[in-house]
């Protein structure tokens, strides 16, 4: 195997394809590997092709509660077998669903690899749904939701959601709500994963101590016989229709201290071209040192929160693109009004030079902290996967980072961002 | 890991560890200071955390806006924290990067500004803090359990501090703060990552070599007097949930007894994951509390902490009540499992996994370089970084009598603080 030439030290520890091992199993699995021996761990992560779009509205989360309780108990041990497993080696497992897939990952030392895959393949395999431990975890899922209902953070995003998703699937919470969370029965949950749990689409990447050759043997091991016919293609997802005015929404959560507010607009998707230069001037606008110019105007000079930055989540479908902020209930509309002006601005004017500058120095220079971990590297090889990045991605992205100009930033955040078209939520008393 | 450093002192007080660690190409330097909030006295409270806000507003030679930019322009983070016995701030960098780290904590352990501008602005957000973690129902509950627990000791408030000091807090306060305590014989320099030892020494010797030694900055510290009772209150606010926490005076990191009761608080309520970054921790769903509360359907979760201080802090277990039970049930069954534990001794099996969970969050911890650092100047702050060496041997010679010792000793009712968070409803509307 020869290395590219010339690489810096940096460069050279970025996962790449000498070192990233990928197989493709003949159910479909894909597994990818990068081995590390500097500590005695190891990570695994992963997902399967069953999320909350296919949830009806009546049981939206249904998707969410079966992942959740496929470790309550299986064919070969019940719950307290399985976390007692689990927990006297030190290892964890969890199982968990969003939009699109039901995502899973864990960790152990090196020497329990094989009983982490024999629990994962269990509990995805052949889960038993005792009815008694389905009752317990609804207890849990709605002591979750009235949680959720008191967070002015989660609130103020899951009301923007339904602001810029209006009739899209995204616009809905993929733990459900009470009520469905009610309706769902242990038949729906078997249902559920008899019909879309399966090795089609699944992704398993495991990153520590570990020999490439290892880490096939043990999802072959377990997983290579899984078949599932039944497995439906993913559903197609309607796009999404762009505000035509700016909407605003509060929800009232009495007797809180402090509201949060999220404003912006539905993004790019992660595979768009306008993905890079949008990322890059989303670190401008409100990421770059303390939170770029959102940073500076609503915290360091008007002293309003202690956090406001503006994110761009992009994935398989349309994203958002949005700024938030935690402010006190009587500077609610003075924040909004300067976030706003700092969004017209940045639409306006665009980024300088310098400024575009430092934010792609960030990006790459960042690299090596951000795959330092195990599950980091597990995070960066998923994301190859689930986006078809090509494992030399982090090899050509301080190329495609650098290739972004000012021209092309304010291009995307025109095309996205519009400030009089915003979805402005708050919660709060 | 390997646990080879190299200690050394400079002339003026200045400690300083380094422990060379080649797998990436990352250093961490972390600056501590022995000062946190409690240092602090009545009408002052909050300041320590107040003042590490201030760090970052910069100094006549690297202005605010100048740090943060250079900083993020070279891919690296940093951050500072404030707790009840220490102040730390740190910088993680690309190794070829680390000098500017290196010189701008040096540069502020002396010359910040406090800008009378700045400490206005920079008043409002922390109180902005403030009022984020009074959103939370449990920021509220734990605020009024510390408070009836520590009636002495300063100890007693929590580190953003009250509400009517941080509206009375004034420039000079926060600045005499700043250079009573940010002097060298006060901190300690702690490096790790891909340097050379003989090098940053003589870096870190050239950058704070000639700052004189402040004088001797005896520690707050009060005595908390021995209960005469359970103290039992309760926290109203909104929502629909309640919680419940039980805390129990606790040991110093340092104390003997701290081994036995991070293995009683393993077998309890499962491991507490000491790692401030990675490390990730392990669920806790074979404990005895959470076999006894959410496996019998008293509570849908609990929790327990325990952490390391300089002075006895507290044991703290957290348990939120399953919505169709009352608190005095789980109550009952958190006691009984005390008793239990307090009666019959437990298996050598039992605390021979507590210490293999451990041993693999200690592993997991060692993923991450900044972590490694991290602990590298976090022991020293309660005991020294041995203890940190130690630990996992020191934890494999607890005994089941051991457990069951510290158990009688440190969870009596009658030397406990039990709150009770009672939700008003949630009224929600939109």
């Amino acid at each position: 195997m020869t290395k590219p030439k010339s690489t810096s030290r940096m460069e050279a520890n970025l996962p790449g394809p000498e070192d990233i091992h990928r197989q493709v199993l003949p159910n479909g699995i894909v597994v990818l590997c990068r081995s590390n021996f500097n500590s005695p761990s190891v990570v695994i992560s992963g997902y399967i092709q069953a999320g909350s779009l296919f949830d009806s509205d009546e049981k939206l989360g249904l998707a969410d509660f079966t992942a959740r309780a496929l470790m309550r108990g299986t064919e070969k041990r019940d719950f307290q077998q399985i976390f007692d497993a689990l927990e006297s080696c030190g290892a964890s497992l969890g199982i968990s669903s969003g939009a699109h897939t039901t995502g899973f990952s864990g960790r152990a030392l090196v020497e329990d690899l094989p009983l982490l895959m024999d629990l994962l393949a269990e509990a995805i395999r052949m889960p038993m749904f005792p009815q008694r431990q389905v009752e317990k975890l609804r207890a849990q899922l709605l002591t979750g939701l009235a949680i959720r209902a008191q967070d002015t953070s989660d609130m103020a995003s899951l009301t923007f959601d339904q602001i810029v998703f209006e009739n899209h699937p995204y616009s809905r919470p993929e733990d459900g709500w009470p009520q469905t969370i009610q309706a769902i029965t242990r038949g729906d949950l078997v249902k559920f994963h008899q019909k879309h749990l399966g090795p089609r689409g699944m992704v398993i990447v495991i990153v520590g101590a570990v020999e490439a050759s290892q880490a096939f043997v043990q999802v072959e091991r377990v997983l290579g016989d899984w078949r599932n016919p039944r497995q439906p293609e993913s559903p197609v997802l309607p796009p999404v229709r762009p505000l035509i005015q700016s909407v605003t929404r509060k929800v009232t959560i009495p007797g809180k201290f402090q509201s949060d507010l999220v404003i912006g607009a539905s993004g790019p998707k992660r595979l768009d071209p306008e993905y890079i230069p949008a990322s890059l001037g989303n670190s401008v606008l409100g990421q770059f040192g303390m939170m770029g110019r959102i940073g500076e105007v609503v915290r360091e000079r008007a002293g309003l929160a202690y956090y406001a930055y503006s994110s761009l989540n992009a994935g398989i479908g349309p994203g958002s693109w949005d700024v938030a902020a935690g402010v006190n209930p009587g500077n609610v509309e003075k924040a909004a009004g300067l976030i706003q002006k700092e969004i017209a601005r940045f639409v306006k004017k665009g980024v300088t030079a310098d400024e575009l500058a430092d934010s792609q120095a960030n990006f790459i220079g960042r690299l090596p902290l951000s795959l330092e971990s195990n599950a980091g590297v597990a995070n960066a090889l998923l994301n190859m996967e689930r986006h078809n990045l090509g494992l030399d991605y982090y090899r050509r992205y301080p190329e495609m980072v650098k290739a972004v100009t000012p021209e092309q930033v304010v291009e995307v955040s025109r095309k996205f961002l519009h400030p009089d078209k915003l979805a402005i939520a708050v919660a709060g008393p | 890991m390997t646990d080879s450093i190299t200690r050394t002192k400079l002339s003026n007080g200045l400690q300083i560890l380094l422990k060379e660690i080649h797998t990436a190409p990352i250093i961490s330097h972390w600056v501590w200071y022995r000062v946190g909030s409690k240092d602090e006295q009545t009408g002052r409270t909050g300041i320590s955390h107040w003042v590490e806000h201030m760090q970052f507003k910069g100094t006549p030679q690297y202005p605010a806006s100048v740090l943060d930019k250079a900083i993020s322009r070279d891919g690296g983070m940093w951050n500072a924290f404030t707790y009840l016995d220490w102040t730390t701030y740190f910088e993680t960098m690309p190794a070829d990067k680390i000098d500017l780290a290196l010189r701008l904590e040096a540069d502020r352990m002396y010359n910040s500004l406090y800008d009378p501008k700045e400490v206005a602005s920079e008043r409002t957000v922390v109180i902005s803090e403030r009022e984020g973690s009074e959103n939370e129902p449990l920021f509220l509950l734990s605020e009024a359990v510390q408070h009836a627990a520590f009636r002495v000791h300063p100890y007693h408030h929590e580190v953003i501090g009250d509400l009517a000091d941080l509206k009375s807090i004034s420039r000079d306060d926060l600045y005499n703060h700043y250079r009573t305590y940010y002097q060298p014989n006060n901190a300690l320099i702690a490096v790790a990552g891909d340097f050379d030892t003989r090098r940053m020494l003589k870096l870190l010797r050239e950058l704070y070599g000639d700052f004189p030694a402040g004088p001797h900055l005896p520690r707050l510290s009060r005595a908390e007097p021995i209960p005469s009772g359970e103290h039992q209150l309760t926290v109203e606010g909104p929502g629909e949930t309640t919680y419940l926490e039980v805390a129990y005076r606790s040991v110093a990191g340092l104390h003997p007894d701290f081994y036995p009761l991070s293995v009683l608080d393993s077998l309890l309520a499962g491991p507490s994951n000491l790692n401030m970054f990675g490390g990730g921790g392990i669920s806790n769903k074979t404990s005895r509390l959470y076999r006894a509360l959410v496996e019998k359907e008293l509570a849908v979760a609990v929790n327990g902490g325990l952490t390391t201080t300089l002075d006895p802090f507290l044991y703290s277990i957290m348990i939120t009540v399953h919505p169709s039970r009352k608190p005095a049930q789980a109550l009952a069954a958190l006691d009984g499992e005390i008793k239990r534990i307090q009666d019959e001794l437990a298996s050598p099996e039992e605390i021979a996994r507590a210490i293999k969970q451990a041993r693999a969050i200690f592993a997991y911890g060692s993923e991450n370089i900044t972590n490694q650092a991290f602990w590298l100047g976090y022991a020293e702050m309660f005991a020294t970084y041995d203890w940190f060496t130690s630990y996992l041997d020191k934890l494999a010679e607890v005994t089941p009598k051991d457990v069951q010792r510290v158990a009688q000793a440190y969870l009596r009712p009658q030397e406990r603080v039990f709150g009770t968070y009672l939700p008003t409803g949630s009224g929600g509307s939109q």
